[in-house]
């Protein structure tokens, strides 16, 4: 029996759908008993946490405060840390906001960490999690040996939680003082990638571009993902060289995704790519190299120039669409 | 100024795919060591933030490695030394398994040994991909943090600016050293770096540098100290046990459609996804 705390993650003064996943982890870790709480910590978190009061948590905490506007680790893991205290295993979205947050937290915790998760089964008490190592070549399942552990869960394999209905009681947390490290940091601001597309991690449809697409990415891969209300994604190549900006990486070191449909497009499919979106449900990979890895994952393959490709396939899926 | 930067060995990434797992272990014969990628940035970083671009022979600045292992990680320290590291220390393990946060435990204690003004790290190791040990350290030492930099700016040494590469964008900090900052893939590109030594117009070479002959030939009489890992920390108990492998979910073999035709009408009564 566990109580579980999962951590929202807020942007923009709402709480980030990546939480729902660890909503689903904190569901599945209290099936064989225990409870889950939620902490919703920023500036606005009052607001915001009208958002989460219908999962099924015990409580759901708000910690809103002024000087938690920013995502400043050395301000929020404090609190996060003190609430945690409270419960046998915090979790936390495994985006680059819980990466960030979470190993500090555990250091406070002095609690174990398991980062990244796929998967959870809890066995007589004692949690077994499972995560990709090796850039997703092997899975690993793992133990913490401390009382208190801290989980960041991998959005793309856990799915998003849905309402259960009833109304979670709202209690308020105070606020933890900052580290002292807080006052060497000062935060300077975001510059956000503005895009009126879905973001990578919540959409259905990813068109992913490579290096072979060069000046023309936009170009080519706009008019298919307008059509398909798709998010675009892009290989580390493409973004070393410039072609996109580095938020559209897909891959190890970049998002990892899980849409209904990914299309891959002038994509080799070098492992670091594949370890980020091997877990989408069905995969299309246009390459004219009929050798390239990325076709030994795609559902479907085309063997083409992406050049002529793409636009016929713009037209075709109009044409289907009409 | 003065820079630490840990390093680990790791299985290399691009042979990563003969990765293999058999009744629950991992399978790593054939697979090469080599310096965790994102650590080797690190070293870059540390190198151009303590010379001049225009003339890298001189150090201004002191940068120190370390690793933890057996002894023959030593070779991985002597090829950070090749490439222009000054000084290294091996922190030895015996056959020891660690986890991060004994490595963040130990490295606190060389820090407070060693007195750096910033420790740079990679932003994960390509191997675990784990990508906690900067983020405990930073607290263990109560020092800020700034994570996955893609660019950093020195303000006369005593700050740093640092682009940090999130989900949505970049997010700019202003980080008072002494910290911890970790690097991800973009802090090698030509202008991400920019010292306090280096003309502001100065772009650099793609990615990292390689040592000459020379330099290895040198690194060899560079100083290599070793550590225990129990002069550093008492405590090496592990938060973490790896219990047993699987292999990845297999994908089912897919099919090659001759047109896009064929594509999209597979696509729509299929696959039901357009």
């Amino acid at each position: 029996m566990s109580n579980i705390l999962v951590v929202a993650e807020m942007s923009d003064g709402k709480v980030r759908k990546s939480t729902h996943s660890a909503i689903t982890f904190a569901r599945e870790a209290t099936k064989a008993g225990g409870s889950f709480s939620i902490l919703v910590i920023g500036a606005g978190a009052k607001a915001a946490a009208a958002e989460v009061t219908t999962f099924g948590a015990a409580k759901v905490l708000v910690c809103d405060d002024a000087s938690l506007k920013d995502p400043v680790c050395e301000r929020l893991a404090p609190t996060v840390a003190a609430v945690g205290q409270g419960f046998d295993i915090v979790s936390i979205t495994a985006s680059s906001f819980g990466k960030d947050l979470a190993p500090r937290v555990a250091a406070k915790l002095s609690a174990g960490y398991a980062p990244d998760i796929s998967g959870v089964k809890v066995d007589g008490g004692k949690a077994t999690y499972r995560r990709p190592v090796y850039a997703g070549n092997a899975y690993v399942n793992v133990q913490l040996t401390t009382a208190k552990g801290v989980v960041s869960v991998r959005q793309s394999e856990f799915s998003a939680a849905e309402p259960s209905g009833g109304a979670s009681p709202i209690e308020d947390v105070a606020m933890t003082a900052h580290d002292a490290a807080a006052s060497k940091v000062t935060f300077l601001g975001i510059e956000a990638a503005k895009s009126e597309r879905p973001d990578l991690g919540e959409a259905k449809v990813i068109v992913a571009g490579g290096r072979a697409l060069k000046e023309k990415f936009a170009e080519v891969l706009d008019p298919l993902a307008n059509e398909l209300g798709a998010a675009i994604g892009a290989s580390r190549a493409a973004c070393d060289a410039g072609y996109a900006p580095a938020e559209l990486q897909v891959g190890q070191t970049g998002r990892v995704v899980a849409p209904a449909l990914y299309v891959a497009i002038g994509i080799s499919g070098a492992i670091q790519h594949l370890a980020g979106m091997k877990g989408s449900k069905t995969i299309v990979a246009i390459n004219k190299d009929a050798e390239a890895p990325i076709f030994q994952v795609a559902d479907y393959g085309l063997v083409q120039d992406l050049f002529g490709a793409v636009p016929a396939l713009v037209s075709e899926i109009k044409k289907a669409n009409a | 100024m003065k820079i630490l930067v840990p390093l680990k060995r790791v299985a290399d990434p691009d042979n990563a795919n003969k990765v293999k797992v058999n009744a629950g272990k991992l399978v790593t014969t054939g697979l090469e060591w080599k310096p965790n990628p994102f650590d080797e940035y690190a070293v870059e970083t540390a190198l151009r933030l303590t010379e001049n671009g225009t003339n890298p022979k001189a150090r201004m600045g002191e940068v120190v490695v370390v690793t933890f292992g057996p002894k023959d990680c030593e070779t991985t320290l002597r090829a950070m030394l090749g490439t222009g590291a000054d000084r290294a220390i091996r922190v030895d393990t015996g056959d020891e398994t660690i986890d991060g946060d004994v490595v963040a435990r130990a490295l606190k204690a060389l820090v407070e040994k060693e007195k750096p003004d910033l420790v740079l790290c990679g932003k994960q190791a390509v191997d675990g991909d784990s990508g906690q040990v900067a983020q405990q350290l930073a607290e263990y030492l109560g020092w800020p943090q700034a994570t996955f930099a893609g660019t950093i700016e020195s303000e006369g040494d005593k700050a740093l600016i640092v682009g940090r590469e999130v989900d949505g964008g970049t997010i700019k900090l202003k980080v008072e050293l002494p910290a911890v900052v970790s690097v991800d893939l973009r802090i090698v590109a030509p202008k991400s770096v920019k010292g306090v030594h280096t003309p502001a117009t100065h772009a650099y070479p793609e990615g990292v540098r390689f040592a000459a002959l020379m330099a290895i030939m040198a690194a060899k009489k560079k100083p290599l100290a070793e550590v225990k890992l129990a002069d550093l920390t008492g405590d090496a108990a592990l938060k973490i046990q790896y219990l047993d492998y699987e292999p990845p979910p297999a994908r089912k073999a897919g099919v090659k459609v001759k047109d896009v035709a064929e594509l999209v009408t597979r696509l729509k009564t299929e696959a039901k996804v357009v």
